[in-house]
């Protein structure tokens, strides 16, 4: 199969702290894909380093075939390439419906427009609206996000990054901080979300990855450990030692 | 303290009868109280100045201490202007706008790189730089004693300026609805509402694919380009400008304008100057040595239990928010 979203060598060091270490990582298209580690191992440098916000020390991103190495964030994001965030970031006093079509008008190319009120742009309007009844949460979309609790939160996150029609999505633990009965929702959602678009998760949660993700790849101190089915890692006696449950290791 | 409900993308713009308000409250003093149409004229400049702060400021978040750099700017432009080649009002204006705006893209085209501190220094930075080189720079801004008696043509050829005040009042009236009209239509257009996207979260604009920097830079210049104009008007309608058009304290006295008005709401910057203006005066005849205090006192005040300015307190008691 062929990779929509590819890494090369990828390294990233501070100093003397290497946190990215020769990283070779495939996400093929339409994939169901987990990327998990102990704290520390370096996901969410590697995650920023897919998209833009931090450039590798060497190595490679590659998109879709196209080397995205040196492409600014914003780029990247035009090539398809479509993130959520560990911790809540979004536009906290405006109105949900906002959150999501600022995106979209980006998409489109109509957000520098000044001489037409943005509420003349329907189509943004009825596209934000699609995706968050596609979410379960039109109920909100006048609501500021700021009144919202944080599990919906959670949900316009991912309401944002999905108004970018991204082919690959990378989902930086979107149960982070939710309570037990919201990260089933929130895993209901996921679940639905369009076969064709390739999702990278990070994820602490793993009863969620394992339920989630067709595939897995496990990150220790920057370096990849191992890949495979969630059958293999869940077998895997190295997982379980520097992963898992040390408590077991020995067992 | 931000955000209206009828901006964005399931927002109106429709003209409400309340935004009126401004325009009656004009038509009211024109007509009957005309002693005060010059005091009126200058209000009217300085409510268009911080029209143009709060775009940047309220829209945008972008704090500043120096945005008398670009109204002393455009007001030495349209001096110099006037004394070396017309005293035409409408090019001086034009003059005034275009040296304000390009000023504004130089600079901002730097400051903008930065955040939050950083940034708030340079702007103060650059008030100084400009405020210094028309210090220095005698031969063509008059240095500490400023340029005396500008030449004014009558606009358009047409209509003179008198000496009650009643061409200059009028004239900055008509130039402020349009500067209004425009902060206006672009806060409520897609642009503006990335511009408050850029305020609340910069990193998500980013994520989105936004050109974060280039709309900030945007809109600084076309703040800029605003406060250049009413730099000018003010040129104009007394025939004179010094230094304290570049004053640091017009720029500090324009920030507490706004916060008192209230920032992200437009109107704000129309409440603030009144009720500044009106106060100072006021005060100035109590207390001719302390009323600054007073000024203070009511600052503190409004910061403490009116987030959002006088419009935000009318607001909530109006409980609507």
């Amino acid at each position: 199969m062929s990779a929509i979203l590819e890494t090369r060598a990828l390294c990233k060091s501070f100093g003397a702290l290497t946190v990215a270490d020769n990283i070779g990582f495939r996400l093929e298209a339409g994939a169901r894909h987990a990327l998990i580690g102990p704290n520390g191992a370096g996901k969410t440098t590697f995650i920023n380093m897919l998209t833009g916000r931090l450039a590798p020390t060497s190595g490679q991103v590659v998109l879709g075939g196209e080397d995205i190495t040196r492409l600014a964030q914003s780029a990247r994001v035009k090539r398809g390439l479509g993130r959520t965030f560990q911790i809540n970031t979004l536009f906290r006093s405006l109105s949900v419906l906002d959150n999501v079509a600022l995106g979209i008008a980006e998409r489109r190319g109509v957000a520098g427009r000044m001489w037409r009120p943005a509420s003349g742009y329907r189509a943004v309007r009825d596209e934000a609206m699609a995706f968050l009844e596609s979410l379960g949460i039109a109920a909100d979309a006048d609501a500021r996000v700021l009144d919202l609790p944080y599990g919906k939160q959670r949900l316009v996150e991912i309401a944002i990054a999905l108004g970018l029609k991204p082919r690959v999505l990378l989902l930086d633990e979107p149960a982070a901080g939710v309570p037990k009965v919201e990260s089933e929702l929130i895993l209901e959602v996921l679940g639905r979300l369009p076969a064709d678009i390739a999702i990278l998760i990070i994820e602490h949660d793993m009863e969620l990855v394992f339920r989630f993700a067709k595939r897995i790849t496990v990150l220790v101190q920057g370096q990849v450990l191992v890949e495979g089915t969630p059958d293999e890692i869940g077998a895997d006696r190295r997982v379980h030692e520097v992963y898992l449950g040390e408590g077991h290791a020995h067992a | 303290m931000f955000g209206s409900a009828d901006i964005g993308y399931a927002g109106s713009a429709r003209l409400r009868p309340i935004e009126l308000a401004p325009w009656v409250v004009a038509a009211c003093v024109y007509f009957f109280t005309p002693n005060y149409l010059p005091l009126g004229a200058y209000i009217v400049i300085v409510i268009l100045f911080a029209l143009s702060l709060d775009l940047i400021l309220g829209y945008g978040g972008i704090v500043t201490l120096g945005h008398a750099a670009y109204f002393g700017f455009g007001a030495y432009a349209a001096g110099v202007f006037a004394i070396r080649v017309t005293g035409d009002p409408l090019l001086g204006l034009a003059v005034a706008a275009v040296s304000a705006g390009l000023l504004g893209l130089a600079t901002g085209a730097v400051i903008l790189r930065t955040h939050g501190l950083a940034l708030l220094m340079l702007t103060l930075a650059i008030n100084s730089i400009v405020f210094e080189v028309a210090n220095k720079w005698t031969d063509v801004t008059g240095g500490a004693d400023g340029l005396h008696s500008v030449p004014i043509q009558p606009i358009l050829g047409m209509f003179r300026f008198d000496m009650f005040g009643r061409t200059a009042f009028l004239y900055c009236l008509i130039v402020l609805a349009a500067g209004w009209w425009l902060v206006r239509t672009i806060v409520h257009s897609p642009f503006g509402v990335a511009l408050a996207g850029t305020r609340e979260n910069d990193v998500r604009m980013h994520a989105i694919g936004a050109p974060v920097y280039r709309r900030r830079l945007y809109a600084y210049t076309i703040s800029a380009t605003l406060a250049g104009i009413a730099g000018g008007l003010l040129t104009q309608t007394t025939q004179f400008v010094g230094l304290s058009v570049l004053g640091f304290e017009r720029s500090g006295e324009l920030l507490v304008m706004l916060v008192l008005g209230g920032v992200c709401r437009i109107y704000g910057a129309f409440v603030g100057p009144v009720v500044f203006i009106a106060a100072q005066d006021y005060l100035a005849k109590q207390s001719p040595e302390y009323w600054t205090m007073g000024i203070g006192i009511l600052l503190i005040f409004i910061v403490m239990f009116a987030r959002g300015g006088l419009l935000g307190l009318l607001d909530r008691l109006r409980g609507t928010k």
